[in-house]
């Protein structure tokens, strides 16, 4: 039987077929070939896709897992398809999207024109969780901040894409989306045929010359490295699948020390120079002598030698303020006040706690509304209110009342759905959309992006610590 | 290269082939059982226990069985958790090693060596460990073997390949010395080993156990305790000698330095240089009049001072910085653990 024939879109915006039924135009060629595979072949060919998967080991830990079991990240094999179109709209609103943010985080580690200007209040500025007022006048090269930016997108039942979130601080999951390609090309290597996908390779390349391009040291090749906190981190694969793929080095915090403001890093000849660190550490966790004393994946003296300028660090100190999701309700205000320009991409309407209105409009629909933590990430600390039971709503009304800055709320955003192989057949389910920003001397940003899916039907919750998979991104070439 | 990275691939190799040799040693000596008339449970105490003394774990196993029946043994040996020199210990350790250099070795390296934990904790390994031991030592093996290969035909001979080379050797110039002691423990010592009818089984076994029988045969006739000893020990050319594999690791040390050998620059490559003299002009005679048992001590003792020689001289580099290194990255402390838990992924 062919797979697509008990296909239903549903009551959803589907990435595949329009609400009638018929095929979008752009994944036409697609649907033809998959309607040319049998079942029994397209099982076979996704097993050995998550096959490929665990021998690679590309897995994640579970946390709060007492077995340490590892588990891969589950793979569907039906491609998101982007049109030419789609793709360059997306395009320019992250570009938009990313020199406005970084403009912002100038401003606000300088002259403060924007809080002056009353175009955000101070107070939400100086009370985020993840602003660092001790490097204020601290200057870094080119004044980019967010150098890698992983912003999340949605398409709501409009069609429409939206900015959930901008994560600009450790942004992950760029491995996924290079390793998914691989696998599918492995695993169904007549798919792609002459169908005019756009690579996804030059991803690695790119961020090595934006590494370079902020080196502090102009008369050598600069010394690249990416610093993670160790191999129980659960990114550790894709530190090393990424300093692999740059041809740098992995070092832990025990690896470099800083004398007199520069920061070299242990080799079995002696001590050699580093000029920049590509940091898959927290603020927080960075430098024990200026963040948490008892950080022990950090390098003393880092900080010291950051201000001096001797050492530059992707993404700069201090990028959380912008991400922080009050912070983000304010980034049409930054386009429009930086750039002059209207916003290209739309934030999801968003409620703060802090403001009475929205507080009072908050706590009168919580049954209605995704609740969600300032600074929290992967699915965590959120309330999803249709779906929650009475006593979670009691428990964040509570929350949201004793620390209203650290809470807004958003209406429910139907996401589009895309064909996914769950329980023996082809099913909708909610995706969205990670694509990876990255800012040196230009900006680029890979064609497509990380597509997460959320496997569990209904669920619109993609984290893969909640039972998340993803899949290849597809951008058509024009 | 990263003191840290050198240190993991000088144990990564290490583990491997302990886990290797580990391999052989069992299958050999179980083996060796089913040539034996029936045991009883005495007798067979007295069969496993030069095994568990040669592989110098007593300790861990007293305190874990009060049988020392083959099956708590070879359970002990191969599979158990609880023993950190296990042969899935060894591989699991192997792997997290590896798993920290991933950025370093080829797809196909990791593939092998990812695929051999996988085996190592599937249904499949405990089946075969009860059904067809000897298949799932074999098994090892050969994934060690392929390990290898890979990894010399893979891996650029740059310092992660000396430091590979460095675990490699220590650790079999080791376990060859452990094999062979384990006639000290039998009853009767080594003495009286000498060419009785078990003693020529024994020395076959331990020929085995090296994998040396093939090439013994051909450069000696009959099995003598001298004549065993004198192969497996000063053979220039059989690559699991004691003198082989030094010369190895003082090879692999001056290529790491730059300096000519027969010189030296650290204390790893003056005791190395040392070692390798006395084996180059020492005999099987002397040996025999120290003491089978002593002389292997004596040796084991100064593998040891080389290995962490070559820690201090290129991990710790004390005379250099005075910060220490963060802990050891194979088993961080708790709070380590928990602070790279603590890093968001957003």
């Amino acid at each position: 039987m062919e797979m697509f024939e008990s296909y239903d879109p549903g009551e959803f915006y589907d990435e595949m077929f329009q609400s009638d039924g018929s095929v979008r135009a752009h994944c036409a060629p697609l649907l033809r070939r998959f309607r040319q595979l049998d079942e029994r072949d397209f099982l076979a060919r996704k097993a050995n896709s998550e096959l490929y998967f665990l021998r690679q080991g590309i897995t994640f830990n579970v946390y709060h897992d007492d077995r340490g079991t590892e588990r891969i990240f589950p793979f569907d094999p039906v491609p998101r398809v982007m049109s030419a179109d789609e793709w360059e709209h997306l395009e320019a609103g992250l570009t938009q999207r990313i020199v406005a943010l970084n403009l912002f985080l100038h401003d606000v580690y300088h002259d403060q024109q924007i809080l002056k200007d009353e175009v955000i209040p101070r107070f939400y500025v100086e009370q985020a969780k993840h602003y660092r007022p001790e490097f204020r006048g601290v200057d870094v090269p080119g004044d980019i901040y967010i150098h890698i930016c992983g912003s999340d997108l949605i398409r709501g039942a409009d069609g429409e894409y939206y900015v959930l979130e901008d994560n600009g601080r450790c942004p992950s999951g760029a491995s996924y989306l290079l390793e998914n390609r691989n696998a599918l090309k492995r695993a169904f290597p007549r798919l792609f045929g002459d169908m005019g996908v756009r690579s996804v390779d030059s991803y690695p390349r790119d961020l090595l010359n934006m590494l370079h391009h902020i080196s502090p040291r102009r008369d050598a090749d600069p010394v690249c490295v990416l610093l993670t906190p160790g191999c129980h981190n659960s990114a550790y694969f894709e530190h090393c699948y990424l300093a692999r793929e740059m041809g740098i080095d992995i070092v832990e915090g025990g690896d470099l020390v800083v004398l007199d403001k520069f920061v070299y890093m242990r080799t079995t000849h002696g001590l050699k120079r580093v000029d920049v660190i590509y940091r898959r550490i927290d603020d927080d966790f960075i430098d024990p002598v200026v963040f948490r004393k008892d950080s022990v994946l950090g390098v003393p003296g880092l900080m010291q030698s950051y201000r001096a300028g001797n050492v530059s660090l992707a993404n700069a100190v201090g990028t959380g303020v912008a991400d922080d999701k009050v912070i983000y309700h304010f980034v049409p205000r930054m386009i429009q006040y930086y750039l002059g320009q209207e916003p290209i991409l739309k934030n999801v309407p968003t409620y703060l706690a802090s403001e009475e209105e929205d507080m009072k409009f908050i706590l009168g629909h919580l049954p209605e509304l995704v609740v969600k933590a300032a600074n929290e990430s992967g699915g965590y600390g959120m309330l999803m209110g249709p779906s929650a039971s009475k006593d979670e709503i009691a428990d964040f009304r509570e929350r949201i009342i004793a620390d209203p800055r650290n809470y807004i709320a958003q209406p429910v955003i139907s996401l589009s759905r895309s064909p996914t192989w769950c329980d023996g057949a082809l099913s909708g389910r909610h995706i969205d959309l990670r694509p990876y920003i990255i800012y040196g001397n230009e900006v680029k940003i890979v064609p497509g992006g990380l597509t997460r899916v959320a496997l569990t039907k209904d669920s619109l919750i993609v984290n893969s610590s909640q039972g998340g998979g993803s899949k290849d991104t597809w951008v058509l070439r024009r | 290269m990263l003191s840290r990275v050198a240190n993991t691939f000088y144990w990564m190799a290490r583990y491997v082939e302990r886990a290797d040799n580990l391999a052989r040693l069992i299958d050999v000596n179980q083996q060796l059982l089913l040539d034996s008339e029936r045991l009883d449970s005495d007798r067979l105490r007295g069969f496993w226990q030069p095994i568990i003394l040669s592989a110098g774990d007593e300790e861990t196993f007293n305190s874990i069985y009060d049988e020392a029946g083959s099956a708590e043994v070879i359970h002990f040996l191969t599979d158990d958790p609880r023993n950190p020199n296990s042969i899935t210990s060894c591989i699991g350790l192997a792997r997290e090693n590896a798993r920290t250099v991933r950025d370093q070795l080829s797809d196909e390296l990791w593939e092998e060596m990812n695929s051999l934990y996988l085996f190592t904790r599937s249904e499949e390994a405990t089946l075969l460990i009860s059904s067809d031991p000897a298949r799932f030592y074999q098994k090892i093996r050969r994934s060690a073997e392929t390990f290898l290969g890979i990894a010399a035909s893979t891996i650029s001979r740059n310092e992660a390949w000396e430091f590979m080379d460095l675990g490699r050797h220590l650790e079999r110039a080791d376990k060859t010395t452990r094999f062979i002691d384990v006639t000290s423990y039998l009853p009767g010592g080594s003495e009286g080993m000498q060419s009785s009818s078990p003693g020529i089984l024994h020395w076959s076994a331990i020929l085995r156990s090296c994998g040396a029988l093939g090439a013994f045969r051909s450069v000696k006739r009959g099995f003598d305790a001298r004549g065993v000893f004198d192969f497996l020990v000063f053979s220039k050319d059989f690559p699991r000698s004691v003198l082989f594999c030094i010369e190895a690791v003082d090879t692999a040390l001056h290529r790491i330095s730059g300096t000519p050998r027969g010189t030296f620059s650290n204390e790893a490559e003056r005791e190395t240089g040392r070692l390798l003299s006395d084996l180059n002009f020492g005999s099987t005679e002397d040996a025999f009049c120290i003491g089978l048992h002593p002389y292997l001590d004596s040796l084991q003792a100064r593998f040891n001072r080389i290995g962490e020689a070559i820690f201090e001289s290129y991990v710790l580099m004390p005379e250099r910085i005075q910060v220490s290194p963060v802990g050891d990255s194979r088993s961080p402390s708790a709070i380590a653990l928990w602070q790279m838990q603590q890093q968001q992924q957003q």
